[in-house]
């Protein structure tokens, strides 16, 4: 089996799938980072095309694995998709990773967080019921941590193209020549509107 | 491409390449002018555009630092990016929609229409429409804006459909796929629209009017154009006799430059060109210059917007097509009887899945917001545009507290909405969700303003010198040689995306200043 690695670098680069397949970790390679996550992407979901291997690993540099599945589920509880696996909210952990290997106080800002949703919900926040983790999210916000985990988000959970396949979004259309000739006028369940508000398309 | 020596005080410095500064280079170079244009971005193309919303906007937009303060919602949901505005040559021109209406007759003189509001500074424009017409029939000719001189309209996409939809069956009348500067067939050399759905991105297939590859070019041409891209401007510098005489600025590899200039036009935007103004203070202009009213920097306006999205059982795939794809325009006429004064446009809109998630609700999280995501492809989408009123209070000044990477202080943006732009956003999102939900919505959402794309009233024009910035051309009252092109010189702000109107000025300041070159006057 192949692993993909989510790596850790390059965190302007948000790619799963995109990624050159990297070798499988080895126990070595373990112990260089201070953490490490693991997922699958289920056999069959349209994401699966995405990636080379259904196996996922993303090893951290500046965060330990605990944090790492805490910040983890952080991100789920803020914007909760179900057609969305663990691998586009461990793009979130690798950026966040980043952002904490390049500002010690970030950092400390992260830890303290984990410590504190921890606190919230009353044991490991990230084993915690769907219920208890909502009212801990709720109990930070407002928090500096808070914002920073949730700003992160927008871009990491939403600007990769696992997300863009899971919601139907198809990202650039220039090489496809655009959708003149790709459905942009394809809505049939409404009347199309009459040729003064609305002329036929010129095709050439 | 010509090069002018930077002792030459016979040319003229354009500073912004956007749809002032690009229009006003052209136009002058085609008299025969001289003209150094200075832009602080660099040099992109249609074939360097990324169809990427993340990615295009680190190419193109204007990230330097600004502040913010006052009570409009941006301050808290976007503090430090007020305005979305662009730093690259063809300026906000790359990233915009094309939509080219005229101002109406009554939007000229505000003042006189509806009386003294208070808490705003209304003013009436030393121009009436009538003057301005044959100014904009050649904007909208060069600009090749459809549905004028005999260019037919855009075909409507998806998201128009369900527009034109609701609109009808609330009754609404003027609905259509609008007035846009994109080629709905070739024309003037640039190919039609290919429906790529990325407007805001930059047009790859180069449909969309940019001064970037349209006025640049052609003043190009002509030999009279020195275009130096990255190349900001952090100062203008007088003589004592109190004309302009030259300006200061900061070339690609950082090193400063200075070049002289018989006339200085500036046009980067209703931000940056107050600003300058502000940096370049002296002991004879100790507010600035062409501030003897003070005025710079006041009356900021940025249109009432908002924007309303709904999600319905069916797919829309509003993303295909043009961004910008019709218009309602039944309610940008003045009916007091809404509760307001002014009027709005309606106007369809999509962002992709990257931008959604940034604007649809800033700082929203949890299930509800989910929802809306995962229903992407079933999202219709329309933007809100209205008159806002001026302010006084509403301005830019420069904040000493944070300095930019020339050690200068950045701008502050300071707005406060007024009670008249509230009533009239609540009217418009009514309207656009009732919109939509005579098209079968499922639910609606009203989202609220993106940073400032539409940025006006800086350095406004009007008859009087004690309460204006320019005359009716642009010209400055304190100093004869120095010139505003840009949005900064509307007086008020209009119901209609003020592009047009902006290249219409561009064209018509350009004569005012071959005759006044010619009789010698400057
Ligand atoms: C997403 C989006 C959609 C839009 N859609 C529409 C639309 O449909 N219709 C419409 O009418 N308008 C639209 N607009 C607004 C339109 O782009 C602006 O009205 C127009 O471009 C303003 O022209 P300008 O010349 O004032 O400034 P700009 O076009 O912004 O150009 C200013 C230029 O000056 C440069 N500059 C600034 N300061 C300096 C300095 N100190 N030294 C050197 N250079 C400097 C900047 O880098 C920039 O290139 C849209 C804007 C955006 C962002
Ligand atoms: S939709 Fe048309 S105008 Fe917009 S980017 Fe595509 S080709 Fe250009």
């Amino acid at each position: 089996m192949q692993t993909i690695r989510i790596t850790a670098e390059g965190a302007s680069e948000p790619s799963v799938g995109g990624a050159r397949p990297e070798l499988p970790l080895t126990r070595r390679q373990f112990l260089k980072g201070s953490g490490v996550l693991f997922g699958t992407i289920a056999i069959g979901s349209p994401l699966a095309m995405l990636a080379p291997s259904p196996a996922w690993a993303l090893e951290l540099k500046a965060l330990d694995s605990r944090s790492g599945e805490t910040l983890l589920k952080f991100g789920r509880t803020l914007y909760p998709h179900e057609t969305l696996p663990d691998a586009v909210y461990a793009l979130l952990v690798k950026d966040l990773d980043a952002m904490a290997g390049a500002d010690p106080k970030l950092a400390e800002q992260l830890r303290q967080g984990v410590l504190e949703l921890d606190q919230a919900a009353g044991g490991a926040f990230s084993k915690a019921s769907a219920a208890k983790q909502m009212a801990a999210v709720r109990a930070l916000e407002g928090t500096p941590f808070f914002a920073t985990v949730r700003g992160k988000c927008v871009t990491s959970l939403y600007d990769n193209e696992m997300t863009w396949v899971a919601f139907g979004y198809p990202g650039e259309s220039w090489s496809k020549g655009g959708y003149i000739a790709r459905g942009f006028q394809d809505l049939k369940w409404l009347p199309a509107p009459p040729e003064s508000a609305s002329p036929p398309p010129y095709m050439g | 491409m010509a090069k002018f020596g930077f002792d030459d005080d016979s040319v003229v410095v354009i500073i912004g390449s956007g749809a002032g500064g690009g229009t006003l280079a052209n136009e002058l170079c085609q008299k025969g002018i001289k003209v150094v244009v200075l832009e602080a971005g660099a040099m992109q193309s249609n074939a360097s555009f990324i169809n990427d919303e993340w990615k295009s906007f680190a190419q193109l937009a204007w990230l330097d630092a600004r502040t913010t303060s006052g009570s409009f919602r941006l301050a808290k949901d976007f503090p430090g990016l007020p305005a979305w505005i662009c730093k690259t040559v063809g300026g906000t021109t790359t990233h915009w929609a094309g939509a080219s209406l005229r101002f109406q007759e009554r939007e000229f003189k505000v003042r006189t229409q509806y009386g003294h509001i208070e808490g705003a500074n209304l003013m009436d424009w030393p121009l009436e429409l009538r003057e301005l017409e044959p100014w904009y029939a050649k904007a909208e000719d060069k600009m090749g804006v459809t549905r004028t001189h005999g260019i037919p309209g855009l075909p409507g996409n998806n998201n128009f459909k369900v527009m034109y939809a609701g609109a009808s069956k609330l009754g609404y009348k003027d609905v259509h796929t609008g007035n846009m500067a994109i080629n709905s067939q070739p024309r003037d050399g640039r190919g039609h629209c290919l429906q790529l759905g990325f407007c805001f991105q930059g047009c790859k297939s180069g449909a969309k009017w940019s001064t970037l590859y349209t006025e640049l070019p052609k003043a190009e041409a002509t030999g009279k154009l020195d275009l130096r891209p990255e190349s900001h401007v952090t100062r203008i510098e007088h003589n004592a006799a109190g004309k302009v005489s030259g300006v200061v600025y900061f070339d690609k590899d950082g090193k400063e430059q200075r070049q002289k200039a018989r006339i200085v036009c500036v046009a980067g935007n209703s931000i940056e060109t107050p600003r300058l103004l502000l940096l370049s203070a002296s002991a004879m202009f100790k507010d600035g210059l062409a501030n003897s009213s003070g005025q710079v920097g006041r009356n900021y306006m940025r249109h009432m917007t908002g924007s309303v999205y709904a999600a319905f059982k069916d797919p829309v795939h509003m993303y295909r097509g043009t961004t910008m794809a019709g218009i309602v325009r039944d309610e940008a006429g003045l009916d007091t009887r809404r509760g307001f004064v002014g009027g709005y446009e309606l106007e369809t809109l999509s962002l992709g899945v990257p931008f959604m998630a940034a604007f649809l609700d800033p700082g929203g999280w949890g299930p509800d917001f989910a929802w809306w995501m995962e229903h992407y492809t079933q999202l219709a989408g329309m933007w809100i545009v209205g008159e806002d009123m001026p302010r006084e209070t509403n301005r830019i000044t420069l904040n000493p507290k944070v300095k930019d990477k020339y050690g200068n202080p950045v701008p502050n943006v300071h707005f406060d909405d007024h009670p008249n732009d509230i009533a009239m956003r609540d009217h418009a999102y009514t309207q656009g969700e009732r919109i939509y939900q005579a098209a079968g919505a499922i639910r609606t959402f009203r989202t609220p303003p993106y940073p400032s794309t539409h940025n006006l009233g800086t350095c406004r024009m009007g008859a009087s010198a004690a309460d204006s910035v320019c005359n009716a051309f642009g010209q400055t009252h304190d100093i004869p040689n120095l010139f505003i092109s840009d949005g900064s010189q509307f007086t008020t702000g209009g119901a209609e995306n003020p592009t047009l109107t902006i290249v219409a000025l561009a064209i018509r300041q350009a004569d005012h200043i071959a005759s006044q070159m010619s009789r010698k006057a400057i």
